[in-house]
């Protein structure tokens, strides 16, 4: 069961600490979910940045960003 | 495509053809230092439509009618556009007010505090430290929790309001609408609002701009905050990049004149330089996004945004009628006037600190 984290709503950079935060929490899968091409794009990079896998699919009208180790 | 705006030489090319286009804007006949001024135009805007009577600094300037198509152009044909709002907007609008006292307080937005560095104008460091420090101290509430809340999805129309709004600012000043004698639209006969580029070179040059700003997410802030989160240097470089371009241009066209005083449309108050920028900076930091920032955004359909805008209008027009900004140096027989706030504009700034700091430390996501 992967963990979820709504970031759908939230001002920058808020969807980013909050991923940042599940990651240091360290327990994969991550799924984050956000409604905006910019939160999408900040969470995949500061993942990818991390070392992490990323994947992105689309999902009522918003993003899931799925975040593996 | 999408992929190229997203990486890193894509935000470093897309701010410095930004960063270029602002500077030959001075060229073309902006205001010196002022090739694109986000707090400044705004200014201009509401003088344009009487909301104050400083008669120099009245002209609708289509650089942020262009800031807003382009960017709905982008949203529209990425599929980014998404009318949203709920947010807190009236913080946001408290916001904007308090943004621009600080940014008029410098005379200029981070646009054009960066833009001024790159014509040479040293004032500019300390409203940039300023600005940085302002940054950090929404960043530190930012970790605390702070919050405006969640926006959520809504219907269309919010967000047609700011494209249709600049639709009708491009109207007003292409057939130059006069409302009677002595009432609006105003065009100022001298000073800043009296030096634009012809129209369609400044419209066009909003519109590309607003293209790529919202295509690679540019922000004047998130530049700054990034770094102080996590160190992340995305967006700074895109930054960099637009300051070192506008520079190189102004080598090339000869407007690049290093020193403190006197500076074009500058002060060389230092304190108060930078205690306007920590205003401003605080409050694009608290509001997610520089005043550029946040017109992007408002062409995407976020009517957040678009009632920070409103904030930032409404708060010029105060700034103006309550004698509020920061008086540019003069030479008077030879000798150097160092300008500045008047009193009313330093207590506007303190309150300004005090309140938005009260709102970085209050408000958090239920």
């Amino acid at each position: 069961m992967a963990k979820v984290v709504d970031a759908r709503g939230l001002s920058c950079p808020q969807p980013v600490l909050l991923a940042r935060k599940a990651m240091e929490e360290g327990e994969f899968p991550i799924e984050v979910l956000v409604d905006t091409g910019t939160s999408r794009d900040n969470v995949t990079r500061v993942a990818q940045k991390a070392g992490l896998k990323v994947r992105v699919e689309e999902r009522e009208g918003g993003f899931v960003v799925r975040i593996e180790k | 495509m999408s992929r190229f705006f997203a990486s890193r030489i894509g935000i470093i090319v897309s701010g410095a053809i930004i960063g270029a286009l602002a500077a030959l804007l001075v060229l073309w006949g902006n205001p010196p230092n002022m090739g694109i001024c986000v707090a400044c135009f705004t200014r201009d805007t509401a003088g344009a439509l009487g909301l104050h009577r400083a008669a120099t600094v009245q002209y609708i300037r289509p650089e942020l009618i262009g800031f807003i198509l382009g960017a709905l152009l982008g949203a529209l044909l990425f599929k980014e556009f998404k009318p949203r709002s709920g947010s807190a907007p009236l913080i946001r609008f408290v916001l904007g007010f308090f943004a621009i006292i600080g940014a008029l307080v410098f005379l200029g937005c981070p646009w054009r505090a960066y833009l001024r560095l790159a014509g040479g104008d040293l004032n500019a460091l300390l409203g940039i430290a300023g600005f940085i420090v302002g940054v950090a101290i929404g960043v530190f509430f930012l970790k605390r929790g702070y919050s405006l809340g969640r926006s959520r999805p809504v219907g269309t129309a919010v967000g047609l309001v700011m494209p249709v709004f600049a639709l009708i600012l491009l109207l007003l000043l292409l057939f130059r609408v006069s409302f009677g004698e002595n009432a609006p639209i105003f065009f100022s006969k001298s000073g800043p609002g009296s030096l634009h580029a012809p129209i369609l070179i400044s419209l066009a040059v909003g519109i590309v701009a607003g293209f790529l700003a919202q295509r690679t997410r540019f922000c004047t802030m998130g530049a700054i905050r990034d770094v102080i989160i996590m160190r992340d240097f995305h967006l700074l470089s895109g930054v960099l990049a637009f300051i070192v371009a506008a520079f190189l241009v102004n080598l090339a066209i000869g407007k690049f004149h290093p020193g403190f005083a006197p500076q074009p449309i500058a002060h060389s108050n230092h304190l108060w330089n930078f205690l306007g920028m920590v205003l401003a900076g605080m409050s694009f930091a608290l509001a997610g996004g520089c005043p550029g920032r946040q017109f992007f955004m408002a062409g995407e359909g976020d009517g957040d945004a678009a009632i920070f805008i409103f904030g930032m209008l409404v708060g010029a027009a105060f700034v103006h009628n309550f004698n509020l900004a920061g008086v540019p140096d003069k030479i008077v027989d030879g000798k150097l006037v160092v300008g500045g706030p008047s009193l009313w504009g330093q207590i506007a700034v303190i309150v300004g600190l005090i309140i938005v700091a009260a709102i970085g430390w209050t408000m958090r996501e239920k």
